[in-house]
């Protein structure tokens, strides 16, 4: 540790800590491919944890299982590598059980929109807070180039050789229709952009949804050239008279050609399932007035006699 | 009152009544009769008084109109099954005349609603027939507002009346049944139970003599077996909890979600059962031990993740009651065949906790346990019981809530360093630590499904993968040594054993009373810890000639079911034998006795 007077203070003092150093946050090597767009999130999670000044032990990583998933190896915090598709579900019983963290979440479009997708749109309508950002490469990387559910049509993969013909996910239009209250896009060649989103993300109260574009060069190597200005392709930000609250023009936004949009395309605000339930315990305890456990328990109990 | 008919059955019922310790009556009507209900009062006025009850029900698993029957078993003395064939039976339709009029001993008494049965000339000869124009006389009680809805408290009116049971008490508690509700819903409840009570026609005052049971005991708390588990894990200090609609599950999953926020916790329901159970682990990752459960295909469901939290070490408890399977099998009736799944469900070598309660009392308890198993072990503990104990109805003593209930603050001290998978704690059990503890030497933890070194990073390196592993086994072989001393009931030694698991403890226990009273020396032995199993088992099977595994769940291809087979495998004791049960109903007295005996007769005739 490089600042001792960080380590002797307790952890109540936390907000007064000097930001965590980029040395401190970082753990493993990443295991990503050389070019992978994943390292550029990576980067800019620290680089988010940092602006933010989140307190060391505070720093939540969630994941489920892909390339991207590796994510909470690379983070030197406390971190969960959970089981593929259902990291939304766990860092939903983290995230309401306390209230204290804001917990982040990423994985791949294999875990967000194939195996976890009712997931997702469960985890969006019930808005529970958390930052939840997709490292969306179109292909499934870890299992070596198979069609993903954001793979374009005609992408050849080894299941589908002669180009993948099965419509699919656009996730904008799927985080708008299912409830999500902050949707955004952005790509791993923004990282301005990205850390923008990231920022926006936790300021939200509520589920935030981020896509990132981020290139499989081992997979599909190209795939997002069309977004990005250095390969003669264009970054489209929102148009600046875009209404996020408006959820038609967003879903209309969302259904542009690729490359598309990037910003936020549509926040609102709805109470989270964090705060009504939080809501649902003062009710309940209010009628207690502070009374131990065992004594509420005890009333219940002398109900049933 | 007009409109009764007796019958004198054959077997000489007279005007005296009969002296008894205990009497088992049967209601038999449709679901939406409220029959429940009467057994819910019967087994709350047994909590308050000397006299001890349990009570079984059978739901059907169609919403509202199919066929529903509730038994209740009273007596003076300690009740600890259901009972068998009735002494009573309540018929209120023709179909449940038809269909339960098997179930009466000889010489029971058939109570039946006039207005809709016409009694069989065969069985009238039979038994003892009384009948009560039960639907007329409660419209005519209650003002006819209500049709139908009355006429499970005027039957237990007339209950009352026919075992002299303290109708003040009863009075009391139908006032705290009904006396939330509209005053007018009161006043109908009363009308119909008072007019019940004074129903006096066919001397049905004067058929039993039901004895008083001994000294007046501690208080009585009444609940079902679902209910006892939501309340345990309270007790016990779950805060969070997550589950998915299914029978018979749902009852604990509506408590814990009404309930928990008294104490400051929740309980979600998810879109699915693999949502749920990872919902679970995650508030466990959090730092408070949190329950998901289901019912056979839900569990089914929920393996993997169960799988990595024995991975990741992190404590969970699931819950299981059991009912038909495989597949959607019988939603709504008894089967123990979840044990297997419980022990083996998910792939790899995954050692977890498995747990089993006998009745309502031990839901209560076990819960307790699994929480405190889960937490001190980092492991999922599994608690089994069965659709049997889940709608049952029991009094069982109030538990002591004071020194049972338990302080849930989180724990988010800061220490000097941490290993989530620490190998240098001999065989220990790793602590968890929930994010937003402070690890002071900066080197924090990853937890994960992939096998790991001890700070949770991957690692594929064969001898890290079998120091994890034993890691992973050796803390249940720990537990193993914490289990109390098992208990045989009857001879420490003979020639047969009974052994049971779950909500046959009941029965089994009876057996082998009735047994003995024959002469037939016979023990038993019920296991409650089936994952880790206690550690002097084989002392005691060495000590019978042949032990049968009395199981609600198929004998399989070789003939012993799935404890039976746990128990071989373990003690590769081919004098473990196994008497299996598939009818999806539970194990009666009777038909234990009579499988065991002929299991005998089998063996000495090939002897």
């Amino acid at each position: 540790m490089s600042d001792t007077a960080t380590m002797e203070q307790p952890t109540q003092d936390a907000g007064e800590r000097q930001p965590v150093t980029k040395k401190e946050i970082t753990a493993d090597h990443p295991t990503w491919c050389p070019g992978c767009g994943d390292f550029s999130v990576l980067s800019i999670y620290y680089k988010l944890i940092q602006k933010r000044n989140i307190p060391h032990e505070n720093v939540s990583t969630v994941a489920g299982i892909g390339c991207s998933s590796r994510f909470p190896y690379f983070v030197q915090a406390h971190g969960v590598h959970y089981i593929h598709g259902r990291a939304l579900s766990f860092a939903s019983g983290l995230s309401i059980s306390r209230p204290d963290l804001h917990v982040f979440t990423f994985g791949g479009d294999g875990d967000a929109f194939s195996i976890g997708g009712n997931h997702f749109v469960h985890t969006a309508r019930k808005n529970v807070k958390m930052t939840y950002l997709v490292m969306d490469n179109f292909v499934y990387g870890l299992t070596k180039k198979q069609t993903s559910p954001t793979s374009p049509l005609g992408f050849k993969s080894k299941t589908d050789n002669w180009g993948a013909f099965d419509q699919p996910i656009n996730p904008m239009k799927l985080a708008i229709s299912a409830g999500a209250t902050f949707v955004a896009r952005t790509s791993h060649t923004n990282p301005k952009h990205l850390l923008e989103m990231m920022d926006a993300a936790m300021d939200h109260d509520g589920f935030s949804f981020i896509e990132c574009l981020s290139e499989c060069t081992e997979f599909f190597a190209g795939a997002f050239d069309n977004s990005n200005p250095r390969k003669g392709g264009e970054f489209k930000l929102m148009p600046e008279d875009h209404d996020p609250t408006d959820e038609a023009a967003a879903y209309a936004l969302a259904s542009e050609d690729f490359p598309g949009r990037f910003g936020i395309f549509y926040q609102i605000q709805r109470p989270t399932k964090n705060a009504l339930e939080a809501g649902v315990i003062d009710a309940a305890q209010g009628k207690f007035e502070g009374k131990p456990d065992s004594e509420v328990l005890q009333a219940t109990f002398d109900l049933m006699k | 009152m007009s409109e009764t008919t007796v019958s004198e059955a054959n077997n000489g019922s007279n005007s005296q009544p009969s002296n008894i310790s205990e009497v088992t009556i049967r209601l038999a009507g449709n679901s939406q009769d409220g029959i429940q209900s009467i057994g819910g009062f019967l087994a709350r006025l047994a909590g308050r008084s000397e006299r001890d009850v349990m009570t079984m029900m059978t739901i059907p698993s169609t919403i509202s109109g199919g066929a529903s029957i509730f038994q209740v078993r009273l007596g003076s003395g300690e009740v600890i099954s259901p009972g068998d064939k009735a002494d009573v039976l309540f018929a209120f339709y023709q179909h449940s005349y038809d269909n339960h009029v098997n179930n009466l001993t000889k010489g029971g008494v058939l109570v039946y609603d006039s207005d809709h049965v016409e009694p069989c000339e065969e069985w009238l000869t039979k038994y003892r027939h009384i009948g009560i124009a039960i639907s007329s006389l409660t419209v005519e009680a209650i003002g006819g507002t209500a049709r139908d809805k009355g006429k499970n408290i005027y039957a237990l009116g007339l209950i009352a009346g026919m075992f002299s049971l303290d109708t003040t008490k009863l009075e009391r508690l139908i006032n705290e049944r009904f006396g939330s509700k509209s005053k007018s819903i009161l006043k109908t409840a009363m009308d119909a139970f008072q007019a019940g009570c004074r129903y006096q026609s066919n001397d049905i005052s004067n058929l039993f003599r039901l004895a008083r049971g001994g000294a007046e005991r501690s208080n009585q708390v009444v609940m079902s077996g679902n209910e006892a588990i939501g309340y345990g894990l309270i007790a016990a200090g779950v805060r969070f909890g997550a589950g998915y609609p299914i029978t018979p599950w749902s009852d604990i999953m509506e408590l814990l979600r009404r309930e928990l926020p008294k104490y400051g916790g929740s309980f979600i329901q998810c879109e699915d059962e693999i949502a749920s159970v990872s919902m679970a682990i995650g508030a466990s990752y959090g730092g408070h031990v949190a329950v998901t459960g289901s019912s056979g295909p839900g569990i089914s469901l929920k393996t993997e993740a169960i799988g990595w939290a024995v991975m990741a070490e992190i404590p969970l408890v699931v819950i299981d009651v059991q009912r038909g399977g495989p597949s959607t099998g019988l939603p709504t009736d008894v089967e123990q065949s979840d044990l297997n799944i419980a022990l083996y469900g998910g792939h790899g070598d995954s050692p977890r906790v498995v747990l089993a309660a006998s009745d309502v009392e031990d839901c209560f308890y076990t819960a307790i346990e699994a929480v405190n198993i889960a937490r001190k072990y980092s492991v999922p503990v599994f608690v089994l019981t069965d659709q049997a104990i889940a709608t049952r109805i029991e009094a069982f003593n109030e538990p002591d809530l004071k020194t049972i209930c338990k302080n849930v603050e989180l724990d988010l001290s800061p220490v000097p360093s941490h290993k989530p998978y620490d190998l240098s704690s001999g065989d220990g059990p790793s602590q968890h630590r929930a994010p937003g503890t402070r690890i002071e030497d900066g080197r924090y933890p990853v937890v994960t499904g992939l096998e790991h070194d001890e700070w949770g990073h991957p690692s594929g390196d064969a001898a890290n993968h079998i120091a994890m592993t034993k890691k992973r086994r050796n803390k249940l072989k720990i537990l193993a040594d914490e289990l109390p001393a098992s208990e045989v009931y009857g001879a420490d030694s003979g020639d047969v054993l009974l052994v049971g698991w779950g909500s046959t403890k009941g029965p089994l226990l009876e057996a082998v009373e009735e047994l003995g009273s024959n002469g037939d020396a016979l023990s038993a032995l019920h296991i409650k810890h089936i994952n880790p199993l206690p550690n002097d088992l084989d002392t005691i099977f060495s000590r019978f000639s042949s032990v049968y595994v009395i199981e609600m769940n198929d004998g399989g291809v070789y003939g012993y079911g799935q404890l039976a087979g746990v128990l071989r495998a373990r003690f590769a004791d081919a004098r473990i034998k196994g008497i299996n049960k598939t009818a999806a109903r539970r194990w009666k007295v009777s038909e234990i006795i009579e499988r065991v005996k002929e299991r005998l007769e089998e063996e000495a005739a090939t002897a």
